[in-house]
């Protein structure tokens, strides 16, 4: 029964070919005629014309032909949907039929079919298919279940379709569970307040049992579902975890990856001096080192995730080194990320065998491979000081062979090895120079101009080196101009009496000839420290430099932490949040990891409970934290409020405001930031159609904040398709103001009862230190957070606040001030307890401030 | 979850297109075409993120599948996914190749109907979806037929049917492992390691229940601890037990109780299937040792010795061994000499390829060549690739030895002696490599 594709044109006259066939009293006739219309169909020509004939094969015992139709119907029913009402009537017969399989069949096609009318004819059997006899109808209807809910979430409400699928969570069969959990986290996700999944003790124990029993891709389910939950205590935690280890052995590395992601965030909630817990990162080591084992594809996913694992908790692979050297055959997106992952896991002790590998790399032929091995090396030599003299001969080495890419790579590590150990390493300095021309990349021109700089009392033709770049000045990247300024200026400020000609020349150029802002900006501060107090210009330009950092392209705290909340997911394998690559507002929940239990008071300042030596050492920058309200819907404009005394603030996330498909191609993303004191609207627009964008003009509706343009929009230039250009607009407060209803506080009995009714695990305490305020709630109204009740017990003042966020987020707060001491204790109950966090940061901002 | 799954031919045309998600339009199709199958620079990633769109793919000979998504999957289930399609595909049809896709394209669209609704797997295990997939189509089956269809694909034992009967009960026991070797030109192990697989096939009746044993370091420290089989503590002691540095199992096995009591038990599926996988590091066998030594002479002339060393019992034969030693770019002339097997000089392989039919235990064999280079004024050095070797030796080089496969079937009257048992080991070379 071989049926051959057809590769030619539908012309008008093989449909008409293909109507009769299809009209034909044969079956296998009929049969054949429909296998040709699907694989046109496949091929994408249009056969939609076909469709009364199409449909009128459904009627058919043959599951075959069947299927062949249904398959048709998905593909067309939307184009067609009046004609599709025909079809009705076979399907609501077929989920009657005695056959389970046929049942199935009819309520999973019919749950593909997003024509509105068809969808009305679909509840009453799906209702009937969800309460089947046949476990394999109702696995099938419990998916069914979310594709209703995908095409109208409100009718699935209304039908009470949620409840009866939280009921097949308790099912005997354990597929039937998988599929429930499966279509529950889907809907959950779209209503992140909700509550859907519901997760209890109890339920999680069936999620458990059924983990035992059902496919591999049942588990990977339930295992992602058992990741939103947060147990109640470290006992909970760990007989979860204890439960889940075996998935570890499983043959399916998704099962295996999933089963980690659920290790490693419950394990946050277990104390560190237990037993349990050493034995837990033990047995995590072995299952990711034979992930390595696996196809190239997934060895690619593993080692993404292995990297965020590596960031987290470097301890659980730190003797497993030698997986992740490169085989020669390996592909090369295998390649770069174990380079990634073997210089995070350099220590001391393994530093021989890993410079040897690396010089290894160093010689290999794909060029990005090359560079990111020699810049390795550079970042041992930072991380491990042992290794520091071995890794400079090791690029040294490496300079000789005079490979052009390799030696301009080479020459931007030493420079940070120079930063790193001053005053060591400068014999090289004259193999440097000899390199000096055939640099052709910025970076590496900057590299070598700033040693040169640097160095300059010991270089004895400093002058004349960087007097050879000055010559194609303004053909340089800004990088290297900024960079040349700042060398001869050195060189001037240590060798005053030979360059005084050269120092003047680039002046001149920077702030006369150049229309680069920064450059021109540099270039007046240095003229005029060098005019009017060369003793000051000496402190602030030879000024000691702060230390560089160990450990390099480190991912920020709460990014970090929110990754290994989605471990196996493409959000690890990006390294970004969901809400970076995943249209509207599904899955952009963010995630963060459950604090450690009872025992530790401090559980906002650990976010999360990392151990504070395993901490990496950088600092978060408070823009990402901000970036975490506006990603919970908190109005951008809302933030100045909070921090009406901050003059700059760092970048937040910008939020996609125009999609565009809704401007014709324009898509329009943007935030605010406050930058010297004044507003301003960052907008960041990006042409998405074919043709070139031009005129571009902005107006502003009236809004409560009175905010306007303080000038025009500035976009000179046309955009061209698929080119993004960055504009900031300042902004102004003096626009008309539009009067809304302020952000209301709540009613005295409304605050008690809301109160109680959230439950006490949504309650977090925080300490805000050193306040010294004579009235607190004044100061905290000015920032609408009102103050509703105050008593006075035994000396402490109790103030209760409400806040409501602009999403209709109800935040309550009970504020503890004790007369004369500057420690307040806040505590704050909220349905959505993931701000809370947040919360408390504006507190203490407007209290201190 | 997954939008949608297509498979292309090695020119971007679709073979199979099938879309699961309202968000998935058919522009999908073309943007993977162009942006990676028509991509002008090879693609780095098997991944790949197109105007918010991300597109996973795996290659088979020229064969292209793509599963397509908006939303933040799972990442290795969808990988896990492809690879399964494609034992799904074989096992119905034989090789992935653009001709059986298109004579079979109607029971594709069928799996794939199956064993992905809404973008979810399902149930992929083929022996369970050969009972209702089927490229006759099913006839009159009985109602019981049905609902036993329908519990098996559901059911627990999803691998396995009832009512399976043969004659003769019969099982056959692979240990298959690959042993993977880097080496520093002075002979110093840069990394080694050994992949095994236990591959079984079983012809057995009912639904028996097996127990499978093997000389795993901590079952027998524990055996041995506990006193209970003093004989087995003595005979297997020492060298005899190997660590397993980690293991993963046919999803028949009951990891539960391995994670419990390390022990391995199972229903096994009918026919051939793997049931487990492990990694060792410690003790490893390495049955050659290759001794390079390169040598340039002047600009146009390299020397090149090799040494091969056999390192096992020499009643034993190593077999279809290969060395495979690189040339640089530009050799324009080579000459061989080996007192063992043949050996020849590549040219489009950049390779001398050394072959020696068989080896005893224990035993040398040396190459000779002299490389003859042209001048070039290429800067860049020769990268020199390893030299790497392959082969097949009747044991496992792990140790890994099969103490015991136990089969009870209560409810059918046969025992465990009336299995005939067969076990083979066969250690293959993985990548085995040493730096020259």
């Amino acid at each position: 029964m071989r049926s051959v594709m057809f590769r030619f044109h539908v012309c008008a006259g093989e449909i008409f070919e293909l109507k009769a066939e299809l009209n034909s009293d044969k079956k296998e006739k009929k049969k054949e005629a429909v296998k040709k219309v699907i694989a046109s169909m496949t091929v994408g020509k249009d056969v939609s014309a076909l469709f009364p004939d199409v449909v009128n094969c459904m009627q058919t015992d043959n599951l075959e032909l069947k299927k062949l139709v249904y398959l048709y119907l998905m593909n067309y029913a939307k184009s067609q949907p009046d004609m599709a009402i025909m079809a009705v009537n076979t399907f609501v017969k077929d989920c009657e039929d005695p056959n389970p399989l046929i049942r199935a069949l009819a309520v999973r096609t019919m749950g593909c079919i997003r024509v509105d009318k068809i969808t009305e004819y679909l509840c009453e059997p799906l209702r009937k298919c969800l309460k089947d006899e046949d476990p394999y109808v109702r696995k099938t209807a419990a998916v069914c279940v979310a594709k209703l809910h995908d095409i109208n979430a409100q009718l699935v409400e209304d039908q009470g379709f949620l409840d009866t699928l939280k009921d097949l969570i308790s099912d005997s069969n354990p597929m039937v569970v998988a599929n429930a959990v499966a279509a529950l986290s889907e809907i959950a996700e779209s209503h992140p307040n909700s509550n859907l999944l519901d997760l209890n003790p109890q339920s999680i124990n069936k999620l458990l049992t059924a983990l035992n029993e059902c496919t591999e891709w049942g588990q990977i389910f339930i295992l992602d579902c058992l990741a939103n939950y947060t147990p109640r205590d470290d006992r909970e935690s760990q007989s979860i975890c204890e439960r889940v280890t075996p998935r570890l052995s499983h043959a399916n590395s998704a099962v295996v990856l999933s089963a980690v992601k659920v290790l490693m965030k419950f394990m946050e909630m277990l104390p560190k001096d237990l037993d349990y817990y050493g034995t837990l990162l033990k047995k995590l080591a072995p299952p990711l080192v034979t992930l390595l084992s696996a196809e190239p594809e997934l060895q690619y996913v593993a080692l993404r995730n292995i990297n965020l694992i590596v960031q987290k908790r470097p301890e659980i692979l730190k003797h497993e080194m030698k997986v992740f050297f490169v085989k020669y055959n390996d592909p090369i997106y295998v390649k770069l990320e174990k380079l990634d992952i073997m210089i995070r896991l350099a220590s001391q002790a393994n530093i021989a065998q890993v410079l040897a590998e690396l010089k290894e790399y160093a010689t290999e032929v794909d060029v990005d491979f090359v560079r990111k091995a020699v810049r390795a090396i550079g970042r041992c030599a930072i991380k491990v000081e042992q290794s520091a003299e071995r890794c400079v001969s090791t690029l040294l080495d490496l300079i000789q062979t005079k490979v052009n890419y390799v030696v301009q790579e080479a020459i931007v590590v030493i420079k940070d090895i120079f930063r790193k150990y001053p005053n060591k390493y400068e014999s090289v300095i004259a193999t440097l120079c000899e390199n000096l021309d055939s640099l052709d990349e910025p970076e590496a021109r900057a590299a070598m101009i700033w040693i040169v700089g640097e160095y300059a009392e010991r270089i004895d033709n400093a002058d004349e080196l960087l007097e050879s770049f000055l010559e194609g000045f303004h053909d340089e990247s800004t990088q290297v101009q900024l960079q040349l300024l700042t060398a001869i200026v050195k060189l001037f400020l240590k060798k005053p009496t030979e360059t005084q000609e050269l120092v003047q020349q680039v002046l001149s150029l920077a702030t006369q000839d150049s229309d680069n802002p920064d450059l021109r900006d540099r270039g007046y501060i240095y003229w005029r420290l060098l005019s009017t107090d060369p003793v000051a210009a000496k402190e602030v330009v030879l000024a000691e430099k702060p230390l560089i950092s160990e450990e390099t392209d480190l991912i920020e705290p709460t990014l970090l932490e929110e990754l290994i909340c989605h471990i196996g997911t493409l959000a690890s394998v990006y390294h970004k949040p969901p809400s970076a690559f995943v249209e509207g507002s599904r899955g952009v929940m963010h995630k963060r990891l459950p604090a450690q239990g009872t025992e530790c008071p401090d559980v906002g300042n650990a976010a999360g409970g990392s151990a504070p030596e395993a901490a990496p050492s950088i600092i978060p920058s408070q823009g990402d934290l901000l970036g975490d309200l506006l990603n919970l819907d908190l109005p951008a404009v809302l933030l100045p409020l909070f921090n009406t005394n901050c003059s700059s603030y760092g970048i937040l996330y910008p939020q996609v405001w125009l999609p565009a498909m809704k401007a014709k191609g324009l898509e329009i993303s943007g935030t605010f930031a406050r930058r010297a004191g004044v507003i301003q609207m960052e907008l960041v627009l990006t042409n998405k159609a074919m043709s070139v964008m031009t005129d571009f003009a902005i107006q502003f509706n009236r809004n409560s904040f009175g905010l306007a343009p303080a000038g025009p929009l500035q976009v000179l230039t046309p955009l061209g398709p698929n080119q993004t250009i960055e504009v900031s607009l300042p902004l102004s407060t003096v626009g008309p103001v539009m009067k809304m209803d302020p952000l209301n506080n709540l009613q005295r009995q409304v605050f008690l009862a809301t109160w109680k009714d959230i439950p006490n695990d949504n309650e977090s305490q925080f300490q805000i230190q050193d306040c010294h305020l004579n009235s607190a709630s004044n100061k905290l109204q000015g920032s609408n957070i009102f103050t509703i009740a105050k008593r006075t017990v035994e000396g402490q003042d109790m103030l209760y606040m409400s806040i409501k966020l602009s999403n209709g987020i109800w935040v309550l707060a009970e504020l503890k001030v004790q007369a004369g001491n500057p420690n307040y204790t806040i505590s704050l109950k909220c349905r959505a307890p993931e701000v809370s966090q947040c919360v408390f940061q504006c507190y203490e901002a407007v209290l201190k401030n | 979850m997954i939008g949608g799954l297509f498979i292309y031919n090695h020119k971007g045309e679709v073979l199979i297109s099938r879309v699961y998600r309202d968000d998935i339009g058919r522009n999908a199709v073309d943007a993977f075409r162009v942006n990676v199958i028509h991509a002008r620079q090879q693609v780095r990633s098997p991944v790949t993120n197109i105007a918010r769109t991300s597109f996973f793919h795996v290659k088979r000979s020229n064969i292209w599948l793509a599963a397509v998504t908006k939303q933040n999957v799972n990442a290795a289930m969808v990988f896990e996914f492809l690879y399964k399609m494609c034992d799904v595909m074989a096992a119905y049809f034989g090789k992935v190749s653009e001709e059986n896709i298109k004579n079979n394209f109607v029971l594709i669209y069928e799996l794939l109907d199956e064993i992905l609704d809404f973008g979810y797997p399902q149930n992929s295990e083929t022996g369970a979806l050969k009972t209702f997939i089927t490229q006759q189509g099913i006839k009159g089956q009985t109602k019981e037929e049905q609902s036993q269809i329908t519990s098996q694909v559901t059911g627990q034992i999803g691998w396995r049917r009832e009512g399976i009967k043969y004659r003769r009960n019969e099982l056959f026991l692979d240990v298959l492992e690959s042993v993977n070797l880097l080496m520093s030109p002075q002979g110093q192990v840069l990394s080694a390691h050994v992949s095994g697989r236990v591959v079984m096939k079983s012809y057995l009746s009912g639904m028996p229940e097996c127990k499978f044993g093997m000389n795993d370091k901590i079952v027998i420290d524990k055996a041995g601890k506990g006193g209970v089989t003093d004989e087995v503590g003595k005979s297997t002691s020492g060298k005899q037990s190997i660590a397993i540095d980690d293991c993963t199992f046919n999803q028949c096995v009951r990891l539960s109780k391995f994670d419990s009591e390390r022990s391995i038990s199972f229903i096994p599926p009918d026919g051939e299937y793997e049931l487990m996988r492990y990694r060792t590091t410690k003790d490893i066998i390495l049955p050659f040792r290759v001794i390079p030594l390169v040598r340039e002479v002047g600009r146009t002339k390299l020397e090149v010795k090799v040494v091969i060393k056999s390192n096992f019992k020499p009643s034993l034969l190593a077999q279809k061994i290969e060395v495979r030693i690189p040339t640089p770019l530009n050799t324009s002339g080579v000459q061989v000499i080996c007192m063992k097997g043949k050996a020849k000089y590549k040219a489009s392989e950049n390779a001398i390829v050394w072959k020696i039919k068989r080896m005893a235990g224990m035993k040398e064999s040396q190459i000779s060549a002299e490389i003859e280079l042209l001048p070039t004024n290429d800067k860049k050095k020769w990268a020199r690739p390893p030299i790497s070797m392959n082969f097949e030796v009747p044991f496992a080089p792990s140790g890994l030895k099969v103490r015991y496969l136990k089969v009870f079937e209560s409810k059918l009257n046969y025992s465990d002696h009336d299995v005939v048992k067969w076990v083979r080991y066969i250690g293959r070379s993985g990548i085995y490599e040493t730096r020259c």
